[in-house]
């Protein structure tokens, strides 16, 4: 369509992304307008199941799976290096296909030594 | 094959006609953006109703049957509830974050469906690194569910809302190798490119057998990416209330349902883009016969027909498996499927080099 149209990828894409903005900001405007309101003390506590809450909630909280964002952190970049590669891929011959081999051999082992040392299991 | 393109370009003529060329574009992108509006809203509405219909099937109920011929018009009525209710303002939440959620959440999701292929010359944004520029928009999707729950002060949503972030980063490296497989096959990242591309015959079929184990890695990961059972975890109801969205109320809460029902299309929009042939109907090389009566249904009806039925998969994973634990989850991904992707995409590099494909 843009090529007909001829408006720039990047002028869509914001054209979309104020849509979205648009359509969030519309609707509330509307629940605003039409929703009824009223106000006690109880209804603005958090909902814990009914229990009164304890203690602060926006806290550090301790993420068993920390380190499982930080192996994503390695292999996402991993898979944006991929790309590159995978659209050139055919015409680099064997000789690209051994360096790719290299680095995903390497990633590979990365992973196998977490796994070995445990960081995949649930603590 | 209808090219919908010619109806642009038409419109576009009709409208350059009379109109400084500056007006034009704000009038067409005023158009799209109305466009997109309307078919976000619609295809929500409609998958609301879809997962409600099927569930009851699989249950052997008959899901809504009230409102409307086969409760068709229940989604309406639903919807416009949701609309009055009370937007409930809760004391000590970040106010700021709470309201910014759903706006990033909705947001990633539209500009998502922008940049599917509805048929041919059905495209919006048409970058020539399409299918990575989706990917990078959908990992946006996840800050928005982290925000709503970190928002909320509420240690359920503060649970729920780590569970979604470790299991949607997860799951996306799985999802993005299984992507770059089809990638190394076609060469290309360019959505129209790829379509293009199947013409002959689909992905799946031509690319055999690592094209298929990496659909179905593709299918795994996105049910997982998209927060549906098995992998409902962050929503896990008996252990966290409504995960990280119980906080939110009325339209608010409306906005996560919404996007839930969205990148379900859109996840299944993807699948049938990479491996299904998008737009692109049913060829089998050598039956040219046959060929030309596939031409005949226009490419949308394939689109949303394949969309469709690719979802239709992805809600029977719902009310079929039992739900998994976190720990299982976590390892599922890292131990099986993310290996298993990385040696499909040494298969597919193998077997692009050597020319092992159709």
């Amino acid at each position: 369509m843009n090529h007909l149209l001829e408006i720039s990828n990047n002028a869509l894409a914001v054209t979309a992304a104020l849509t979205g903005i648009g359509l969030v900001f519309a609707a509330l405007l509307i629940a605003k307008l039409i929703s009824p309101k009223s106000y006690s003390v109880k209804k603005s506590e958090p909902y814990e199941c009914g229990i009164p809450t304890r203690g602060e909630s926006m806290i550090q909280f301790k993420a068993g799976y920390y380190i499982f964002a930080i192996l994503f952190l390695l292999f996402d970049v991993e898979v944006v290096f991929l790309y590159p590669w995978a659209v050139v891929m055919n015409g680099l011959g064997p000789k690209g296909l051994l360096c790719i081999g290299i680095f995903m051999f390497i990633l590979i082992m990365g992973l196998a030594y977490a796994w070995r040392k445990g960081a995949l299991k649930w603590k | 094959m209808f090219n919908f393109g010619i109806w642009t370009s038409e419109f576009n003529n009709f409208l350059m006609g009379f109109l400084p060329d500056w007006l034009t574009v704000v009038v067409e992108c005023v158009i799209i953006a109305l466009l997109v509006l309307l078919t976000y809203t619609v295809l929500a509405l409609f998958y609301i109703l879809y997962e409600r219909k099927l569930c009851a099937w699989f249950q052997c109920r008959l899901g809504p049957m009230r409102v409307g011929k086969w409760g068709v018009l229940q989604v309406f009525a639903d919807m416009f509830k949701i609309l009055i209710k009370e937007l409930i303002s809760l004391k000590d939440t970040d106010r700021f974050l709470f309201k910014l959620a759903p706006y990033i959440v909705i947001t990633s999701s539209v500009v998502m469906l922008a940049c599917l292929p509805w048929g041919n010359g059905l495209q919006i944004i048409d970058y020539n690194i399409g299918i990575f520029f989706i990917l990078a928009v959908s990992s946006v999707g996840v800050l928005g569910i982290l925000l709503a729950g970190w928002a909320s002060n509420n240690k359920y949503t503060l649970i729920g809302a780590m569970r979604s972030g470790a299991q949607m980063i997860s799951y996306e490296v799985s999802l993005g190798l299984a992507l770059i497989t089809i990638v190394v096959f076609a060469g290309t990242m360019n959505i129209n490119e790829l379509v293009w591309e199947q013409e002959s015959a689909w992905f799946i079929f031509r690319g055999h057998i690592p094209a298929i184990i990496a659909f179905l890695i593709y299918i795994v990961a996105a049910t997982a990416e998209t927060n549906r059972g098995p992998f409902d975890l962050p929503e896990a109801e008996h252990e966290l209330t409504a995960g990280y969205h119980t906080e939110y109320s009325g339209i608010h809460f409306g906005f996560f349902y919404l996007a839930e029902y969205l990148n379900l299309f859109i996840v299944s929009g993807i699948a049938t883009l990479m491996f299904l042939g998008g737009w692109m109907p049913l060829h089998i090389p050598g039956w040219d016969g046959f060929n030309n009566v596939m031409n005949w249904i226009p490419s949308i009806v394939w689109f949303i027909g394949k969309s469709f039925f690719i979802s239709y998969v992805i809600i029977w994973f719902k009310w079929t498996f039992p739900r998994v634990r976190i720990d299982q989850m976590l390892s599922f991904e890292w131990k099986y499927l993310m290996p298993l992707s990385l040696a499909n995409l040494v298969l597919m590099a193998v077997c692009v080099a050597l020319g092992w494909h159709f």
